[in-house]
């Protein structure tokens, strides 16, 4: 890309180094018919980040990501990546933008090494300089060996590893990758967390897009939780998991109204902080690593109920998505 | 987090981005044609199947029948008739195979184009260059066809090539083609598409004067009125003008008409193709 600009004889499209990588300005959607999917959204992704955008489905983060990589169109706000003005010129924009969406986009009709190979000519390079850097690239995601064969013979990983040397093919300030592990087996999502932390390591901004609250804590720098188009909370794990102020997380289920167990645990577990409903269970958050779990069978007993489960755990990603939202992150 | 300062510099909406720009252009033209090299089949299946078979049972067995196409119309006639009419069906096929049907299945069940969508060219370019493509793919079509429909009829069809109107026509004729796939490829979709290769191909193919002249019809008058509709209609015309002999329709109407055509196809093609990219 840099070399690409300094061609060109006209100033540099990249915004200077101290400038954010992305930023968002009261960024909404209301698709036509009314649903509206991103609500006044304001977030900025620092260079060399990796901002996990983590929300259950439905929650806004597809919409947003295509606002911001130009395949959506804003119904407000604005946004900027690198610098650049996605809505005012998208064209110019997608120059720093790679994207590797939910679904495998490969071109079918062409091979590996030449879906890398016409991606870096689709963005200006020419095709001796596409063809050098798609090799390298190749061997960087290790495809050497598959650089001749048809995308279609790939299995998921390797796909997905594909999609990502696509995305990165052309140098972009941001990469930006939807729910990336989605279906791939556990081998394959290892080899694929490397691969994004490597280029994280190597300086790389990505945006990560994710209902997976183990791939947040594992790969992001910082969190930014989202639900019905708005942001909840920002911060590195640690914080947010600070911020819900309790050591120990008790799920709870009794053969009783979990309402009623839930008020019965919060005015008696001793440290309790919050008590939410959650299906046939409560969660409880408890300040303290004292004896919990005595406590919340002792409150129990006094109130003659029978527990079916109890279950004492730390703070986690999904912990205070429950405490900002009173709901699952995980699908059922 | 809301305080957002806008960024430092403005930087001006360019047509293409700095450099690049035609290189990219022309790397989706070499995409689509090295998928055309990789795979010749498919090139020679939908170039050269349909109006061999045309010729051959037109110009060759039913001639050898006695039949013919009409009984007043020699075997030479019927062969000169069908030579501009095989290059209006062999254009009209690129422009369905190359660009619509490639664009339906990109657009319906892989979403391939996608990435091709996210390449730094205004997305109206992206469309542009896949018409560019399904010309040149119908120019080289009608190439191959020609000798074919040449050589196959039983008599030779008469020749008389005016070069100046070839060479302004054909280009023209795919482009107005092309733009027809890129139309069908953005509105029809994978459920639909079987509706659409039997309700517009079919009647565009049989009803576009590319087995008959269009004067021929003046003995049934409202055929004739409805053929003027069918774009078809006017690159087999175009050509009958071009290469043969033959009467045909004024080329103050042809030119005109078809450049309609192109230019109306081409802007309805692009805006469904920004749509089904960009929500």
């Amino acid at each position: 890309m840099q070399s690409l600009v300094q061609h060109s004889g006209r100033p540099p499209v990249t915004a200077p180094p101290d400038e954010a990588a992305v930023r968002t300005d009261g960024l909404a959607k209301t698709y036509p018919g009314g649903v509206a999917a991103v609500r006044g959204l304001g977030l900025t992704v620092r260079r060399g980040e990796v901002l996990a955008l983590l929300g259950p489905n439905g929650a806004g983060k597809s919409t947003t990501v295509g606002m911001l990589t130009t395949s959506v169109v804003p119904t407000a706000g604005r946004a900027w990546v690198a610098g650049v003005d996605v809505v005012a010129h998208p064209a110019l924009a997608r120059r720093n933008i790679g994207v590797v969406p939910q679904h495998n986009t490969l071109d079918r009709s062409l091979n590996v090494r030449e879906n890398l190979a016409f991606h870096g000519r689709f963005f200006g390079m020419r095709a001796a300089r596409a063809r050098s850097e798609a090799d390298a690239l190749l061997e960087r995601v290790a495809l050497t060996q598959a650089a001749g064969r048809p995308v279609a013979e790939l299995s998921g990983g390797m796909a997905q590893r594909l999609m990502i040397a696509r995305a990165i093919m052309h140098h972009p300030a941001v990469l930006f990758l939807d729910e990336p592990t989605a279906g791939l087996d556990p081998q394959s999502r290892i080899a694929l967390h490397d691969l994004v932390r490597e280029l994280n390591a190597s300086g790389q901004t990505i945006l990560l897009i994710t209902h997976d609250m183990e791939e947040t804590d594992q790969l992001a720098d910082r969190v930014a939780i989202i639900d019905r188009g708005r942001l909840l909370a920002l911060g590195t794990p640690d914080e947010l998991k600070r911020s819900v102020a309790a050591d120990t997380v008790v799920k709870v289920v009794a053969e009783t109204d979990p309402a009623a167990l839930a008020a019965l645990l919060r005015a008696e577990v001793p440290g309790a902080r919050d008590a939410h409903v959650l299906d046939d269970a409560v969660i409880l958050t408890v300040r303290g690593n004292g004896a919990v779990f005595p406590d919340v069978a002792a409150a129990a007993e006094r109130a003659r109920l029978a527990l079916r489960d109890v279950r004492v755990d730390e703070p986690t990603l999904e912990t205070v998505f429950i405490t900002l939202t009173g709901k699952e992150l995980r699908e059922r | 987090m809301s305080t957002v300062t806008a960024p430092r510099q403005a930087v001006p909406a360019p047509i293409l981005p700095p450099g690049g720009g035609w290189v990219g252009f022309a790397a989706l033209l070499a995409r689509d044609l090295t998928v055309l090299r990789k795979r010749p089949g498919d090139f020679i299946g939908r170039t050269i199947i349909q109006p061999l078979l045309f010729v051959f049972v037109l110009g060759y067995v039913t001639p050898k029948l006695g039949q013919g196409l009409s009984l007043s119309a020699s075997a030479n006639q019927v062969a000169t008739t069908l030579l501009a009419g095989m290059l209006a069906v062999v254009i009209l096929f690129q422009g369905i195979f190359a660009v619509g049907m490639p664009l339906i299945q990109e657009f319906g069940y892989t979403r391939e184009i996608e990435d091709r969508a996210l390449s730094p060219l205004p997305v109206a370019l992206v469309a542009f260059a896949k018409v560019i493509a399904g010309t040149m793919q119908g120019l080289l079509a009608a190439l191959v066809v020609f000798p074919l429909a040449f050589f196959v009829p039983s008599s030779r069809p008469d020749i008389d090539i005016h070069w100046a109107m070839l060479l302004t026509l054909a280009p023209l004729a795919a482009l107005m083609c092309s733009s027809l796939g890129l139309f069908i490829g953005t509105v029809f979709d994978p459920r639909t598409v079987t509706a659409m290769a039997a309700i517009i191909l079919t009647p565009l193919m049989f009803l576009g004067c590319t087995l008959y002249p269009w004067r021929t019809l003046g003995t049934i008058p409202w055929v004739q009125a409805l053929s003027l509709a069918n774009p078809l209609t006017y690159v087999s015309e175009g050509f009958r003008a071009a290469v043969t002999p033959a009467a045909h329709l004024s080329l103050l109407v042809i030119y005109p008409v078809l450049a309609g055509f192109t230019g109306l196809l081409l802007w309805q093609g692009i805006r469904h193709f920004q749509r089904r990219i960009v929500s």
